[in-house]
């Protein structure tokens, strides 16, 4: 059983004497402490047992339920195994899992300081394969410290493994060390998509910064071909034992083989879920309510004038964007379906994008949050992201909550959503790979339209405002956070209202 | 119309696409109808007798239905048993009998014709049209039907070659099959595999190349390997997903309540109280229950809230804590009895009464979010084996209700009464259910559907604020009883 990371630290000195605790408040503390917060799915916190240090002899580790995964990718340069890895890793990390990407030809970057051409990469290079063999071997290294001493739990090697040799050299380490393998192979022929990827990632490469673009392509198309004549894709009967997915012309078709577990399985559905077509989210919150006027949190009160006159410019800012077939969502709190309705378009409702339930201190301004629960008020802003609202909820478990928003947003393409604050600020932490940390502190103001267009490995965003005046709901962590802290170090960085 | 799938969003009525959809005649002209994001799928079976067709149908549906995607599926088997009243031998289905072959074409397009009939006049949004399709010639036929009425098409294909599945297949259904009532076992095994035969000649499966068009999985090995081919959307998708999470090895789901807990016996709803002395009386017979049966690798599950913790603890085994399954939130109802609710919210009270399994508590949860909210819990309870999750009453239902396939109508009268075990048991197409109760007292929290439509009030409480919001939230209309309290 765990112990929840959550505790009175009191890393910050208070200034006046504390003032004991009362029962009531001591007990919560304690089943604060004490009440696991095991996750429900996903990250397992019991780790497997009886794990061999890396030693010479083939021990094969007893793999048990929770230990941890390698994510193998597989295929030929600009098959978007990169991209893959990157995008498996944020979404991964998201929910809750921790994972990491080790990408091979980083580390050859850090050992051979510059690219001079594609010859590195010749078959009889003998050179240029140790190298790369050496890298490989650094990198599997590093996999090993993360899985066994930084508390990682999926590792996604990024690699083109081509070769049936250099994945068998994996499987054995993976089996020494008891982790499941996981294959994610793209096998892919379109020329155009090809060029389409070489265009957006390679050029950019450090590898290509001194060159021109045509004599970049060049070389990448004859660095592609020191792999083709050794590529041994992975096969359905040669290598049925194997876990894998092999992913056919970006999405068209898939190949599932042997799925061992719940996470493999998650991967496998979120993989089949994603795409590569050029769209556009737009995020945005409803517009400012009575209740935000006030500086009162949660509720379900209706727009004020001033977000009422924000509907009506974001119907316009709509308009002029002439986005092609956008999908308008909403949650089922009167704000942001008012908001909506302002759009004169077709929108949906989603409960899972409801804001975050504050439990008994729904309703309530920050001073009088301070006035009743100064123990809950000072314990949310030690872990804004796990503290839960006494029958409330946690932004954790707004996070769970948004997960499948996030698996249809992926199948997407143009889509504006229309949430609140806290919603918005988990939907923007997974598009912009934010940590948990940061996640409850992310600026989402009112009237404004953050719009993000997926580009390279990450997101490009623009934030738009519509000049529509509004109150500002963003507290800031104050400094102190202990919990005997006065009233006026509590409310500190509450942001004023009328 | 507008789809309300559960964990899909609510759908405002979109402008004039849909009236147009559902207005437009089919003619006998090959129409080929736009497909829209919400027209009805036809999900198609496709494979050899005995390769567990029937089984992933009717498990499919069942799963659909629950999560609210009305489903129906139609089997071609039935159609044909109706038409050729006794069965006599595998002769029928021989590729050469003119005749047989007559009838089993007549069977599919009668099935067809249901089809149509469910989609368009029935609110069904999806249809499992299960029958064996192992020609592309058939499978074209159900193309074009498919395109005329503007259904999007996907294919489930079934490949297996391991004889002792497909022995284990034959032996669960086929052999109590209406087919061969009157055959022993060995009769029947041996006509069944000649049945079998009649189709290997003809069978053309899916494939890569050639069907590259269609939106497919083939399913290899009952489950071991997929392929899957231009998915088109979400529910192509949901149902992809699926079907790669379920399995066929047998294994048994205990589901249970709780112990008693103190707001229990004060026959209050919701909270988060502790057990009763009878409600931990009941964990250590669950305990020791548990470790009677002896089950192989058991996996135990819980809510976060005090009262299922409490239970388990008493196991001394391992065990995960889902936040999905907690208790249905009461919102402003909580830890009230149902006198006080009654007292205090009538008219919400009434209106539960009228539609308890969309009705939502205000600032709380109805059933039918609760199905929402449990759907990553059966989709892993899919994917696992042995398992014990001790939950809660308005969860336990829920649960129950996907395994027994029971409607959103039952669903939230469902019988589950504390300190009993629900042992299920997947068997042949369906569930094996058993009923243990450990016999330690307890009080019953059912409250059975009381007579619909009336609603108490007292004569000063009713105004014209309060009509209109019973106009609003009830599509049924409702008797209004005024009376003196």
């Amino acid at each position: 059983m765990t112990v929840s990371s959550l505790s009175p630290s009191d890393s910050n000195s208070c200034l006046r004497a504390p003032r004991p605790l009362r029962a009531s408040e001591r007990r919560r503390v304690e089943t604060l402490r004490s009440a696991p917060l095991r996750r429900s799915r996903t990250a397992r916190i019991m780790r497997g047992s009886a794990r061999s240090h890396g030693t010479q002899e083939r021990d094969k580790c007893v793999c048990m339920t929770n230990c941890p995964t390698l994510i193998v990718t597989v295929g030929l340069p600009a098959r978007g195994k990169t991209y893959i890895s990157k995008k498996l890793t944020r979404y991964l990390n998201w929910i809750g899992v921790p994972t990491k990407e080790f990408n091979v030809g980083q580390y050859r970057r850090d050992c051979v300081k510059i690219y001079k051409s594609f010859e590195f990469f010749r078959p009889d290079n003998e050179e240029g394969l140790k190298i790369r063999k050496q890298c490989a071997s650094a990198a599997l290294n590093d996999v090993q410290q993360y899985l066994g001493e930084e508390g990682g739990q999926v590792a996604v090697f990024d690699a083109t493994n081509t070769t049936r040799e250099r994945r068998e050299t994996i499987v054995r380490f993976a089996e020494q060390n008891g982790y499941k393998v996981f294959f994610v192979e793209s096998v892919c022929e379109d020329p155009d998509v090809i060029a389409e990827n070489i265009v957006q990632v390679k050029l950019g490469s450090p590898d290509y910064t001194d060159c021109n673009t045509d004599e970049a392509i060049e070389d990448f198309m004859k660095r592609i071909k020191c792999y083709e004549n050794s590529y041994q894709t992975l096969d359905e009967d040669l290598d049925r034992e194997l876990s894998f997915i092999k992913i056919i012309d970006v999405g068209r078709r898939y190949l599932v083989n042997r799925v061992l577990d719940h996470i493999q399985s998650r991967i496998v559905y979120y993989l089949m879920n994603i795409h590569i077509t050029p769209r556009s989210i737009y995020l945005c919150r409803h517009g400012e309510s009575d209740l935000n006027v006030k500086g009162r949190i949660g509720g379900d009160s209706g727009l004020s004038l001033r977000g009422k006159e924000f509907a009506r410019y974001l119907a316009k800012f709509i308009q002029d964007q002439n986005i092609k077939d956008l999908k308008v969502w909403t949650s089922q709190m009167k704000r942001t379906i008012q908001t909506a309705e302002a759009l004169s378009v077709p929108y949906e409702q989603w409960k899972a994008l409801n804001e975050i339930d504050a439990g008994v201190c729904e309703e309530m301004m920050y001073e009088e949050i301070q006035e009743n629960y100064p123990l809950e008020f000072a314990l949310r802003d030690q872990d804004k992201y796990r503290y839960r609202y006494p029958k409330g909820e946690s932004y954790e478990d707004l996070v769970q909550r948004l997960e499948p928003v996030i698996m249809e947003l992926e199948r997407q393409e143009n889509v504006l959503v229309i949430c609140h604050q806290a919603v918005m600020r988990c939907l923007l932490a997974y598009f912009l790979d934010k940590s948990a940390d940061e996640l409850p502190y992310l600026k989402c103001p009112l009237h404004t339209v953050l719009k993000l267009t997926p580009v390279a490995y990450g997101c490009k965003v623009e934030s738009i405002s519509l000049n529509v005046d509004a109150v500002n709901t963003h507290r800031d962590k104050p400094e102190n956070v202990n919990i005997h802290r006065s009233s006026e170090d509590a409310l500190q960085t509450v942001p004023p209202h009328l």
